[in-house]
């Protein structure tokens, strides 16, 4: 009965809910990889990335790299941000601030560099991409995820207390 | 934890509210349990998603552990850089430049002094800050000289610019400018000279400039023929002063780095090197007497004295197209020898000590650019060094810009240098067959990769390393610095000056690069085998 109430205030059927989960859990372990491999590698650092930058924002990532201060800032704050918001999606803590900030970060990766006609990037990419590339899409996807909450069924989200209470 | 977890939620049930708006006592710690159990559900992902990263560090360690101590890279130490914190004291040191054009004006950039209009442009491209950011030399350029007054002008405009490295307490010295490079060499109030003219006066302009004492930082290549470069070799020698010639290639760390891995003979017994030009624009082919819109650059017979212009070269009438295509001419200059085969060749004398070969030769021809130009625009320079049992190949092709990198091949592996140093083991090495049997050496792709960026050996590689590779060689990074390679060798060289000490690029090596380009472009215009006679020292 009880979680039959739950299905219903969130509107899931089982195959819903089953397939929210599935796609929360991708995404969020994608990105917690993501954070992991940078923390694990003391190599690493976004110059490379930034250097190929173009269109809206390459003037902004010129100006990182130029300021070795200002790209170690933004190297630190991208590995822990990634490990901050793949935990969050995956345990389902502040799931929703994590997935919308998942899906901004993402969305600042895809403008660096965009699959736009004429843009060529030395980068290899994953696959072809014209206009749409796998940044966009998981951008997307953290948008629908933050749209369809799972947290409050499955995660961390259900044990803070509940902001609906004063409407019941 | 799970206990205190569980806990949690029932802490706020005695308000009679809990989040799935269930009542009633009995049901209620029932339903908390397991509510908390499902909110701790994704736990077991986590779990896995741990395991699953610790597997992979392993597995990763081992690899690139085992790779690097079976080459006995875990130990290797590479020179700390003390760029960024060195003051330069001592007396200031008093320049002249000799030869005004894009060369000269890079130079003084290099040596902190940019044009107004440049400081601008950088200012907007956000690039200015890098520059003023550059180790202030403690120099003042007091001196310009060049044959054509708005070149001359234009370097007044710079050398008086108070903007710079060193910001205000930089010292602001007059700046006198010359027509006569003579008037400047007899100047006391000039302590050393930068010659950036076209090739065919630096012979002429390092001896006079020795003969003066002042210090010289020459541009490539050294001279044109075998008699200048023994004349001016001897007075350089006589006179005591710091010579550098502008080499700067050995100023980027990596072959510094390169050096140090090389050292440990990983590459087996190195047979053959292979350097190449690969460009394919009219300005990459000097093709520089028209601008963008395809009108002709400034200059005329009026504003450009072409008699010194021209100095010891044959006579001809005033042209446009000479005096920016210089390098087109054998009159003047050597065409892609002098220009760029003596960078390649650079970068692998300081590698590897070469030395004048035994015997070079040299063919090609104008394929391309049909311009009436005397140079070759696809140039192919065998060098032997019988003794080493070593070649050095080059092939210079101004009509594609298919990239072909910098290798140094032996039969156990070869090594790529660009701005990274990549090493491939031979698929058929008997040193490393063991190891690419059992998997741990793939000869397919690099085992190793070296990033100055980075300070530290990789033996696990990207494809996007391979990419970066082949960029340029213009600037280098040090402690997470993008440094200017040509300011480092203008440092080493005004250091040298203060310390009396021999800079890398000295008049002994620069002898040894001179004749090695001079005999590569006599075989290719005499059409034979050129050999050198080591016991005489003189060209065959």
């Amino acid at each position: 009965m009880s979680e039959f109430n739950q299905y219903q205030k969130h509107n899931y059927t089982g195959i819903q809910l089953t397939s929210l989960m599935v796609l929360r859990f991708l995404t969020g372990w994608h990105i917690l990889y993501e954070g992991t491999a940078k923390v694990l590698n003391p190599q690493w650092s976004s110059s490379a990335f930034l250097q190929e930058s173009q269109w809206l924002i390459s003037g902004f990532a010129e100006w990182i790299i130029s300021n070795p201060g200002i790209l170690e800032i933004v190297d630190f704050l991208n590995t822990w941000g990634l490990m901050a918001i793949g935990l969050g999606i995956i345990t389902g803590l502040f799931f929703k601030v994590a997935a919308i900030a998942g899906a901004l970060l993402l969305f600042i990766y895809y403008l660096n560099s965009p699959p736009l006609i004429g843009m060529e990037y030395t980068i290899p990419s994953r696959g072809h991409n014209l206009i749409v590339d796998n940044n966009l899409i998981e951008a997307a996807a953290l948008i629908l995820l933050a749209l369809f909450p799972t947290s409050k069924i499955f995660g961390l989200d259900a044990l803070l207390p509940s902001k609906e209470k004063k409407d019941q | 934890m799970d206990q205190k977890q569980k806990k949690g939620p029932e802490k706020n049930h005695p308000a009679g509210q809990n989040p799935s708006g269930e009542q009633g006592s009995g049901k209620k710690s029932n339903i908390s349990r397991r509510k908390a159990v499902k909110a701790l559900a994704s736990l077991p992902v986590l779990g896995l998603f741990g395991h699953q990263v610790l597997k992979k560090r392993n597995y990763d360690l081992q690899n690139r552990e085992s790779v690097i101590r079976e080459l006995g890279l875990d130990e290797i130490e590479f020179p700390v850089s003390d760029y960024g914190t060195q003051k330069h004291d001592g007396d200031l040191i008093r320049i002249g430049i000799i030869g005004y054009g894009a060369r000269g004006d890079q130079l003084a950039n290099s040596l902190g002094f940019m044009h107004p209009d440049q400081i601008k442009h950088r200012n907007e491209q956000g690039t200015l800050k890098e520059w003023l950011e550059q180790e202030y030399l403690n120099v003042a350029v007091t001196g310009i000289c060049d044959v054509f007054d708005m070149r001359r002008e234009n370097g007044l405009v710079v050398a008086q610019n108070k903007i710079r490295p060193g910001g205000r307490t930089a010292p602001k010295l007059p700046v006198k400018a010359y027509s006569h490079y003579q008037d400047m060499l007899d100047d006391k109030d000039i302590d050393a000279v930068i010659i950036a003219t076209p090739d065919h006066h630096h012979g002429q302009m390092t001896v006079d400039a020795a003969k003066a004492g002042k210090h010289i930082y020459c541009e490539k290549s050294v001279a044109n023929t075998e008699k200048e470069i023994n004349a001016l070799y001897s007075a350089v020698k006589a006179s005591g002063i710091v010579y550098q010639l502008g080499h700067q290639i050995t100023q980027n760390v990596i072959y510094q780095q390169a050096r140090e891995i090389l050292n440990k003979g990983l590459l087996g017994k190195i047979t053959l090197l292979q350097t190449f030009t690969n460009r394919n624009t009219s300005h990459g082919a000097w093709v520089r007497h028209l601008d963008s819109q395809g009108n002709p650059r400034p200059g005329s017979e009026t504003s450009i004295d072409w008699k010194q212009w021209l100095g010891s070269a044959p006579h001809t009438p005033f042209s446009i197209e000479r005096y920016y295509n210089w390098t087109l001419h054998f009159d003047y200059a050597t065409g892609l020898i002098g220009q760029l085969f003596t960078h390649e060749y650079d970068a692998m004398n300081q590698l590897l000590k070469l030395g004048i070969p035994k015997s070079v030769t040299s063919s090609g021809g104008t394929y391309f650019w049909k311009d009436g130009r005397d140079m070759a625009d696809l140039l192919h320079i065998v060098f032997e060094y019988p003794e080493r049992d070593l070649t050095l190949m080059y092939s210079g092709n101004l009509a594609s810009s298919l990239n072909r990198s910098r290798v140094i091949m032996g039969n156990d592996a070869s090594m790529e240098i660009g701005n990274n140093i990549m090493i491939s083991a031979d698929r058929n090495s008997p040193r490393y067959r063991d190891k690419i049997r059992a998997g741990l050496i793939d000869p397919g792709s690099p085992m190793i990769t070296y990033n100055p960026g980075a300070g530290k050996i990789d033996a696990v590689t990207s494809a996007t390393e391979r990419y970066y590779a082949s960029r340029g060689l213009t600037s280098t990074t040090i402690n997470g610095r993008r440094v200017d390679v040509t300011h480092l060798h203008l440092r080493e060289w005004l250091k040298c000056i203060r310390d009396g000490k021999k800079p890398s690029i000295n008049i002994d090596v620069a002898y040894e690069e001179g004749m090695d380009c001079v005999m590569a472009h006599r075989a290719y215009v005499e059409k034979r085998v050129v050999g050198w006679d080591d016991v005489n020292k003189k060209i065959i």
